[in-house]
């Protein structure tokens, strides 16, 4: 198949960027999309002009590492797939395509199809664990945990913080991240000591990262290639709303 | 060179609490005047950075990726083992170290993989501590199932995502430290080099990635966790930026590189469609519990619609030959059988290269239902790639490159030959031996990482006694001119090939040569081609942009011009080992059966390779490998 591709170029965090347009002829349905753009660069490099970067790593959608807005949907049209699982196949001979890095303050730029996603590290710093050293833990099975609520905290837990929730919001908003990590946690017996301290903490740098509000419109539920239901939502602005009421401790 | 492995003297089952008694402790108020550099942030690597910074050492962390979390421990997908007997099935530390060395066809070190089944239960309460959400049963126990053809059911699983919720809960534990400010994180840092200082490992050259900036690091001791070398073959399960760099940087610095020939092949991965492909996809070996392995009998037969072939058309080969162990055989057994009757002709798919993985009795027997709640996200991604329906065209299935044994060598504290340079996780040789049983890989990154070296590191800094130094030694100095001079040197080639076209050459010729099965000959062809791809690499390699910003191209050709070098070592290592043992099945010693045929009194021994400044002429050493817990037998899956 032949299709045209217009992919954002952009030198640094600091140049200023542009659409450019490059033809991508015989292309293989058998193709993922990023098989697809590895052809296009190697094409680029014979050309003698520098190749297009893209953040990829294990190519078999867990790693979270793969991005890119296709035809303005983060990862892509297909439902709860990452961009490297997504193939050529789902598109039409002689389309255009429109590939751009993830747009969100939050995620400066740092090249092409290449953003920053450094502000979720930060979260999770702030509060996404347990405080257990190394050593001294129980015997494992000393505390049992209904299937009910370890399948919940399961379901939360299957986030690869990818950024597509953020990326597809209108404001911005990391909500559908932070609460995956809030509610795993809220779920599982370890987690009630800090339940409360955790909650507040991960809010509060969410926010100082430059993260919108979640306005309730579920396109992060949408774009998510794990499909975490924005039920996480509701349960971390519960969480945070007792703990603002009666605090941290 | 003498190849000590400091295995403590007396019975193996007290080695370990004897050997930590032993061991000199860094008074708690001195850990923060130590400095440790950890490179790599997977399940050993993150595991150790949180460990250390946990117990006061001032700890650098450093990943190539993004973040922490992207490290390839992330992709395994079926479990992980522990000696936990939570099933009153009979498993014990003794079994689980029984399995783990007949697993390994009696090439590992008994006293490290004794440890690492010790261990092994700490580890599940460690990480269900942290918050890893493991499967249930209903009464709130965690759930256990048999893996990899273990007939005791002890591995541990997160559904398909085990490896996923560890590496998560290790990774909390490292933001931890990092909100703490006990780890500086350095993310999107490659290693480039190795400092040594007075013969100890004193620290680390790195380039940022982003920046392009070379920096030096200066510390009281490095950990290696940087995985394996499987991307030598161009085409493996890992991901696109697993390398040998780290590894063969510190190899050329005089770290001893052990059994590079021992490369495990996984046989349940989706065949290869086409030049393009970037990667090959595993899918969990669990498939093997309920699928059956077929080709057909007749050579005639293989365009045919697999439907339309009759019972007695179809060979279970694996059935058929091993009527005890079945479709559950080990990986290496189970890849080389496929191999073998793709050669006879009798492959199907593309090339002739796959085999069929046939569920259509298992949905007779059990539903669709049961196997769509066993499966069901396997065969969505099967479905997503291949484009054809697992529930009624039956799966095809060909062996991929998959985990490295091999790595550099270590002594029981995980210390390489180099002092100071320790090792953790893939990227040391010590636990597997031939052929890595399933769900043992994230057994031992843990265990390295939160168990072994936050004792054996103290026992060294304590014991070491070396004079502080920064990164103004000329040792720094001349490491960091020499990393800017190799980055000049590949941007100044200006030729036509890409970097990516040379890797795809080697990765072939590798695979051909020294893939799922060797033979002197063809070993000696890629000995003599190998150097020949380098030196047309370095006349003509096309690296576009410059070094001083994000540069793809550059990283790749740094990693392709290292595996170029490594690809060399390990056809070596396979043409020396005179037998077939795990992994290594070297086609002229076999039985009459076509099984693999073993040397004990010729090779039961690690080979570990020494840098002489000639890639054409490194210096083995040998250490001996002693069985005096586990009888040597011949493997016996029939």
């Amino acid at each position: 198949m032949n299709l045209t591709l217009k992919i954002w170029r952009q030198k640094n965090a600091d140049a200023k960027g542009g659409i450019e347009a490059y033809d991508a002829p015989d292309i293989s349905p058998d193709m993922s999309f990023l098989e697809m753009l590895d052809v296009v660069n190697e094409r680029l490099i014979d050309k003698g002009q520098e190749p297009v970067a893209f953040d990829h790593d294990c190519r078999e959608g867990i790693c979270g590492m793969c991005s890119l807005v296709i035809n303005g949907i983060p990862h892509g049209k297909e439902k709860g797939t990452t961009t490297c699982q997504l193939h050529m196949r789902k598109f039409k001979d002689g389309e255009t395509v429109t590939i751009e890095p993830y747009r969100a303050g939050a995620f400066p730029i740092v090249r092409d199809l290449v953003t920053d996603r450094g502000a979720y590290d930060r979260i999770i710093a702030a509060g996404g664990f347990i405080s257990v050293a190394t050593g001294g833990a129980q015997d494992a099975n000393a505390l049992p945990i209904p299937k009910v609520d370890a399948e919940l905290a399961m379901d939360a837990a299957a986030c690869i913080g990818c950024g597509a929730c953020a990326a597809a919001c209108k404001n911005a908003s990391a909500m559908l991240f932070v609460a995956a990590k809030v509610s795993q946690l809220a779920h599982l017996p370890q987690g009630q000591p800090e339940r409360k301290r955790r909650v507040l903490n991960m809010v509060a740098q969410m926010d100082k990262e430059g993260f919108g509000s979640c306005t309730n419109q579920y396109e992060c539920e949408a774009v998510c290639p794990k499909e975490i239901s924005v039920r996480v939502i509701a349960e971390m602005n519960r969480d945070y709303l007792c703990a603002t009421l009666v605090g941290a401790e | 060179m003498k190849l000590d492995s400091k295995i403590p003297t007396g019975p193996i089952d007290k080695a370990w609490d004897k050997h930590r008694f032993e061991m000199k402790l860094v008074n708690p108020a001195n850990k923060r005047k130590f400095t440790v550099l950890v490179v790599g942030s997977g399940l050993a690597g993150a595991a150790a950075a949180a460990s250390l910074a946990e117990l006061g050492y001032k700890v650098h962390c450093f990943a190539f990726q993004d973040s922490p979390r992207r490290a390839h421990s992330i992709a395994a997908q079926g479990g992980i083992n522990a000696a936990k007997n939570y099933q009153n099935d009979g498993d014990s530390i003794w079994r689980l170290f029984y399995d783990t060395v007949k697993g390994g066809d009696y090439r590992a070190r008994e006293g490290n993989v004794y440890r690492l089944a010790q261990v092994s239960a700490n580890i599940i309460d460690q990480c269900v501590a942290a918050g890893v959400p493991f499967a249930r049963e209903y009464g709130g126990q965690l759930s256990n199932r048999s893996f990899g053809g273990a007939q005791v059911s002890r591995t541990f699983y997160a559904r398909g995502q085990t490896g996923q919720q560890l590496l998560l809960g290790a990774y909390s534990g490292l933001e931890r430290q990092i909100g703490l400010g006990n780890v500086i994180m350095h993310n999107r840092s490659e290693m480039l080099d190795l400092v040594l200082v007075g013969g100890h490992a004193r620290g680390i050259v790195t380039r940022d990635l982003v920046s392009g900036k070379v920096q030096s690091w200066a510390g009281d001791a490095v950990c290696l966790a940087t995985g394996g070398y499987g991307n030598a073959f161009f085409l493996s399960t890992n991901a696109q930026g697993c390398n040998v760099t780290a590894t063969w940087r510190a190899h050329k610095r005089g770290a001893l590189f052990a059994n590079p020939c021992f490369t495990q092949i996984h046989p349940t991965c989706i065949p290869v469609s086409g030049d393009h492909q970037s990667k090959l996809t595993l899918m969990s070996e669990s498939l093997r519990n309920d699928g059956r392995i077929w080709v057909p009998k007749s050579k005639a037969d293989v365009g045919k619609d697999p439907r339309q072939i009759p019972e007695d058309a179809r060979d279970y080969y694996l059935e058929r030959k091993y009527p005890s162990f079945g479709n559950l055989v080990p990986r290496d057994v189970a890849s080389r059988n496929a191999k073998m009757v793709c050669d006879e002709g009798r492959g199907v798919g593309p090339g002739g290269l796959g085999v069929y993985l046939d569920f259509s009795d298992a949905i007779k027997r059990l539903g669709e239902n049961v196997i769509r709640e066993r499966y069901g996200n396997l065969f969505e991604m099967y479905e997503r790639i291949t484009d054809e329906n697992p529930y009624q065209v039956p799966m095809r299935i060909y062996p991929a490159i998959h985990y490295s044994m091999g790595g550099l060598w270590v002594d029981y504290n995980l210390m390489s030959n180099v002092p100071g340079l320790h090792v953790l996780g893939e990227a040391n040789f010590s636990d597997h031996g031939a052929n890595r049983l399933g769900a043992s890989a994230l057994m031992q990154g843990l265990a390295d990482g939160y168990f072994v070296i936050p004792y054996t590191i103290g026992n060294y800094l304590a014991t070491a006694k070396q004079p502080k130094v920064t990164t103004d030694a000329p040792e720094f100095k001349a490491a960091e001119a020499e990393v800017n001079a190799r980055v000049q040197k590949l941007l100044n080639v200006k030729g036509k090939r890409s970097p990516t076209s040379f890797h795809k050459e080697l990765g072939k010729l590798l695979w051909d040569k020294c893939g799922m099965a060797r033979n002197a000959e063809g070993l000696q062809k890629a000995l003599e081609q190998i150097p020949r791809i380098r030196e047309e690499f370095w006349k003509n390699v096309n690296v576009l942009g410059d070094g001083e910003s994000y540069n793809v191209s550059l990283e790749k050709a740094g990693r392709v011009a290292d595996f170029l070098e490594f690809g060399e070592l390990m056809c070596r290592d396979a043409l020396h080992r005179n037998e077939s043992c795990g992994g290594h099945f070297r086609e002229e010693y076999q039985t009459e059966d076509g099984e693999a045929l073993r040397n004990d009194e010729e090779f039961r021994y690690v080979a570990a390779w020494e840098y002489t400044g000639n890639l054409g002429a490194p210096t083995l050493h040998k250490e001996p490998l002693e069985f005096d817990n586990v009888h040597l037998a011949t493997r016996n899956y029939q």
